[in-house]
């Protein structure tokens, strides 16, 4: 006879209420889970557009002064005297209004990435001013409608003083979203103490003698605008085959480089990690007016990058009309010429040329073309590629991005 | 006889270490402790030295210029350095109070009571503390974009409290088991009801481990950079401030910011081993143990 | 609890009419069995929004298609965690490789330096400075940990105080350098979390009966057999927490290799960071970390069961 138990045991389901329950929950659980999935997503920029269009006298209009300025900017772009700003302390004599300066822009792509979920959200970004270089995501923020137009009514002084360089760029017809705060050189900088022989070129980079101490950025757009002028292709015309040939000088240089840096690439060669390094210019001067003598800049035979940082206006911004007033403030031959004197990049306004030769006594700056350029600079310089949709922007990414993460 | 074994097995039972009459002729272990806890300080003992460097550049440099209390006297002057350390401070203490105040009944509920949640909730508060920080970050940063909440003082403030009541948990789970139920038993023995014996009894003696983890809470927040940079948005606190700064030179402010800090924790850790010294210790009764003949 | 319902009943008078005690009897159970709940109900239900739901957000952001300007939508894209690893013009699997390898050397560094702290702290120290030692070994902790980093990436730079030392002194070459090698990473890994193995440690062997080594060395051991055969297994525990803490923060952490590392020592964590908050690749940095996660998981459990443990929650 077999056993009973042994029998029941076979036969009976080995199902209780506690594994019903369980069952059922989790049931419950998965099909909530795959609806909430289903709805769900992160908004794109596009999307995130208002869809009305706004009336810009309305809006300039109802915002009024408030006294109080959130001002954006990268590092080392303003002039400063014991951490504090005479230009800023200036403007905030002549109209009250308190300025809260933050360098907190280490690079574009980083600082838009950070703000991009309060723009797409339509929520203040606790700035009122930022300053973005012409490119990808500048194109993007006045695209997309993140960034207020200017009351040029309020701007007189940028329509009398502002170079005919910065009026109407091609990034930004007319200046309806952006004014110039800075134009900058990307070329070469190097350490004279270690490096005796001119620097003339892109190929310096690549010389074995300097293996381990050659610094580059790791700004993808600047990396691969190098790579490009390396091989003398003008980085604004250039194809995506293009980039694949950049891409490979670039792979050929890399033993040579001892780190893709963004912001830092300054302090590596102050302190003498690197020799030689792609470099902005205005970093480069104020380094040697620091006190690192032993620093040159060089514009590289095969061409330099010339670029414009953009002072724009977030839609949401708390304090538009006092952004605006600064701006107004900052394109006169005074303020810019106190700015340009301590940040040394190429100055949009010419007239501040007179004002730092005969008041502030700086005839090194004052003379300097790369500070105050005339017309052979064009030949020199090339702008960045403009990409004409996001898929270019990815394969430029794609093209570039490999290098730097290695 | 029986004096002598009893005296030698109470000599051994202390904490005279075993071998101490041959540590004089090994000095190799104390010397690389000590190597070890100097190279520990090194950086510590730079960055005191150079808040006090009085560089031209106003950033830190390598070369000596002189001895200067001017950093300490202009803490402020650098643009964003004292409101990023102000909203470390707020975001640090309003954390540690939050998780303090959700993590105790938590601790209460997992260690002393059985209920079938007890397991994965037990299990969750040992994955939020075990779980890297850059998972915890990148994860919590998918969330608020897939929510539209957009990042900020708010979303730091609500993560830092989620990772810190994992800690508070932690540390008062520790100090219930190791407090045991006869007090309260014996609370219960005279008449108190369970709230009363709660309040009257457990509370009062979960103070120190409260305290205790909500100083953890405080370190940890103070402290975070990984998750807070992937949730902070345009917020700025100490530690992004100065991971930012650092890549154009480190002004010498924020070396005297973290000097002053160091010294203070110092002298609260010095006072802290001073009072617990000097101050009698209530003795916890174990009743299991036979009474003393 | 048992004390309670033991004595209450007895401290009412003769029993009454049955309503009340049975009333009584019902709420005490009601009471009873939701108390617990109650009180993890507010950080529980934090921990589970906050914590677990993000952890889930992660994987479902991972599973998503699409670009920062026309947004993300789930569409159950598994494909993604193929394309990091096949054909990935970034190869992340390098970097998780490497991440691995610094997450083990860094951990079996902090076993060599922290093991012999922890025994000198616990054996060769008077009851009088143990806690001040350990304190010792905790100070740097007060100074945040980006301070600290940045302070050795100060003084080990090419022309910092360290070498400019070691090259009078003639130990190093004009090319020697510290910082953008692997070893700096590493080093800085150790230097941040020697502590976080240290502590647990001295933990296990404070905790050690001497009476075991005296006995031990009363059969015939001589010390280095005391060591391996007495205290290291009955450490075992403590070195487990150890490892746990150490490993799995140097596996995921990109700061290190961000201020210590040059080419070629970029890790995963980096790569979660850039994709984060660069590249805005949402989808791709969401795959990234839930890779991760899933393999420092998988990892725990097995690390689990070589130590001898169903559940990984005693290990700590």
């Amino acid at each position: 006879m077999r056993d009973e138990a042994w029998l029941r045991g076979l036969t009976e389901a080995r199902v209780s209420r506690r594994t019903v329950l369980r069952g059922v929950g989790a049931g419950a659980g998965l099909l909530t889970l795959s609806a909430i999935l289903s709805a769900c997503g992160i908004r794109g920029s596009i999307a995130a557009q208002s869809q009305e269009k706004v009336d810009w006298t309305k809006y300039w209009a109802s915002h009024k002064k408030t006294g109080q300025l959130d001002f954006a900017n990268w590092p080392l772009y303003i002039d400063e005297d014991h951490g504090k700003s005479p230009s800023l302390e200036l403007f905030t004599k002549e109209t009250g209004i308190q300025v809260d300066y933050q360098p907190v822009i280490q690079n574009n792509a980083p600082f838009y990435a950070t703000v991009s979920p309060e723009l797409r959200a339509h929520e203040a970004t606790g700035y009122d001013i930022v300053v973005m270089t012409n490119g990808w995501e500048l194109t993007e923020m006045i695209n997309n409608g993140f960034v207020a137009e200017l009351d040029h009514s309020r701007l007189p002084n940028f329509a009398k003083y502002a170079a005919a360089s910065v009026k109407s760029p091609n990034y930004d017809p007319g200046n309806k979203h952006s004014l110039v705060w800075q134009t900058g050189l990307t070329g070469i900088a190097y350490d004279s103490r270690q490096i005796t022989r001119p620097i003339t070129s892109f190929d310096d980079l690549l010389d074995p003698a300097f293996k381990g101490h050659v610094g580059m950025m790791n700004d993808n757009t600047e990396l691969g605008s190098a790579g490009l002028l390396a091989l003398g292709i003008d980085p604004a015309t250039s194809t995506p085959a293009d980039w694949k040939k950049a891409a490979g000088w670039l792979r050929k240089q890399s033993p040579n480089v001892s780190g893709y840096y963004d912001q830092s690439y300054i302090d590596k060669l102050q302190n003498g990690d690197t020799w030689i390094t792609q470099a902005w210019s205005g970093d480069v001067f104020q380094a040697i007016a620091g006190g690192h003598k032993h620093l040159k800049f060089v514009t590289p035979k095969e061409g330099q990058m010339i670029w414009h940082d953009n002072m724009m206006i977030p839609r949401q911004a708390e304090h538009p009309v006092d952004a605006l007033e600064w701006m107004n403030f900052y394109y006169t031959p005074k303020v810019a010429a106190m700015v340009e004197d301590w940040v040394n990049y190429v100055c949009p306004v010419p007239a501040a040329k007179a004002y730092i030769k005969n008041q502030l006594d700086d005839p090194d700056v004052a003379n300097s073309p790369l500070i105050f350029p005339d017309s052979s600079i064009d030949t020199a310089s090339h702008n960045f590629y403009v990409y004409k949709n996001y898929d270019e922007y990815q394969l430029w990414n794609d093209t570039f991005n490999p290098i730097i993460e290695s | 006889m029986t004096q002598t074994t009893t005296a030698r097995i109470a000599t051994l039972k202390s904490s005279v270490p075993v071998e101490n009459a041959r540590q004089r002729k090994r000095p190799l272990l104390p010397l690389f402790f000590w190597i070890v806890t100097g190279i520990t300080m090194v950086p510590i003992l730079v960055m005191i030295l150079y808040s006090f460097n009085n560089t031209p550049t106003s950033r830190i440099t390598f070369s000596w210029s002189g001895f200067t209390l001017y950093w300490y006297e202009n803490l402020t002057q650098v643009d964003g350095l004292g409101q990023a350390f102000l909203v470390s401070v707020e975001v640090a203490v309003l954390s540690a109070l939050v998780s303090v105040a959700l993590g105790t009944p938590l601790a209460m509920a997992l260690e002393r009571h059985r209920f079938l949640a007890r397991g994965p909730l037990s299990g969750v508060v040992f994955a939020d503390i075990a779980a890297p920080s850059i998972v915890v970050g990148a994860a919590s940063l998918s969330f608020f974009l897939s929510s539209n909440i957009p990042t900020g003082f708010g979303t730091i403030l609500l993560v830092h409290v989620a990772f810190n009541i994992a800690y508070v948990v932690v540390v008062l789970r520790a100090r219930l088991s190791g407090m045991g139920h006869a007090l309260e038993d014996a609370a219960a023995d005279l008449g108190a009801t369970p709230f009363a014996a709660f309040w009257r009894v457990t509370f009062p003696l979960l103070i120190p481990g409260m305290l205790a983890g909500g100083l953890l809470s405080l370190a940890m927040s103070i402290d975070d950079y990984v998750i807070t940079s992937f949730v902070a948005g345009p917020t700025v606190t100490f530690p992004l401030f100065v991971y930012g700064a650092a890549k154009v030179g480190l002004p010498p402010q924020v070396l005297c910011f973290g000097t002053i800090i160091f010294v203070v924790g110092v002298v609260i850790a010095v006072l802290n081993g001073i009072l617990t010294r000097r101050l009698p210790v209530a003795p916890v009764v174990d009743v299991e143990a036979p009474l003393p003949e | 609890m048992t004390a309670i319902q033991a004595t209450a009943p007895a401290a009412s008078p003769t029993p009454g009419p049955a309503a009340p005690v049975r009333d009584g009897a019902r709420k005490r159970w009601w009471l009873r069995h939701t108390t617990p709940y109650l009180l993890s109900l507010a950080g529980g239900a934090w921990l589970v929004i906050l914590f677990i739901i993000p952890l889930v957000s992660g994987l479902v952001v991972s599973l998503e298609t699409g670009n920062p300007d026309d947004g993300y939508t789930f569409t159950w894209n598994w494909g993604v965690y193929g394309s990091l690893f096949v054909n990935s013009d970034v190869s992340y699997l390098t970097f998780f490789l490497r991440s691995l390898g610094y997450g083990v050397s860094a951990t079996l560094l902090t076993i060599v330096i922290g093991y012999p702290m922890a025994y000198f702290i616990a054996f060769r120290v008077s009851a009088r400075w143990k806690n001040t030692l350990l304190l010792l070994v905790l100070i740097s902790f007060l100074v945040s940990f980006v301070i600290r980093t940045d302070m050795w990436a100060f003084l080990l730079s090419d022309q910092g105080p360290v070498l400019t030392a070691l090259r009078w002194a003639h130990l190093a070459s004009k090319d020697f350098h510290i910082l953008g090698t692997p070893g700096a990473v590493i080093g800085g890994i150790v230097y941040n979390d020697l502590a976080f193995m240290v502590l647990p440690i001295y933990a296990v062997l404070e905790r050690l009966d001497a009476r075991l080594l005296e006995a031990a060395s009363d059969l015939y051991a001589n010390r280095p057999q005391v060591f391996l055969r007495t205290v290291l297994p009955l450490s075992r525990s403590g070195i487990f927490a150890g490892v746990l803490l150490v490993f799995i923060d140097a596996v995921g952490d990109p700061v290190n290799a961000s201020l210590l590392g040059g080419t070629h020592t970029y890790v995963i964590g980096q790569a979660i960071q850039d994709a984060y908050l660069t590249n805005q690749q949402y989808n791709v940095a969401a795959a990234l970390s839930t890779v991760l996660m899933v393999v420092l998981g998988i990892i725990l459990f097995a690390y689990a069961r070589i130590a001898g443990t169903e559940n990984i929650e005693d290990l700590v």
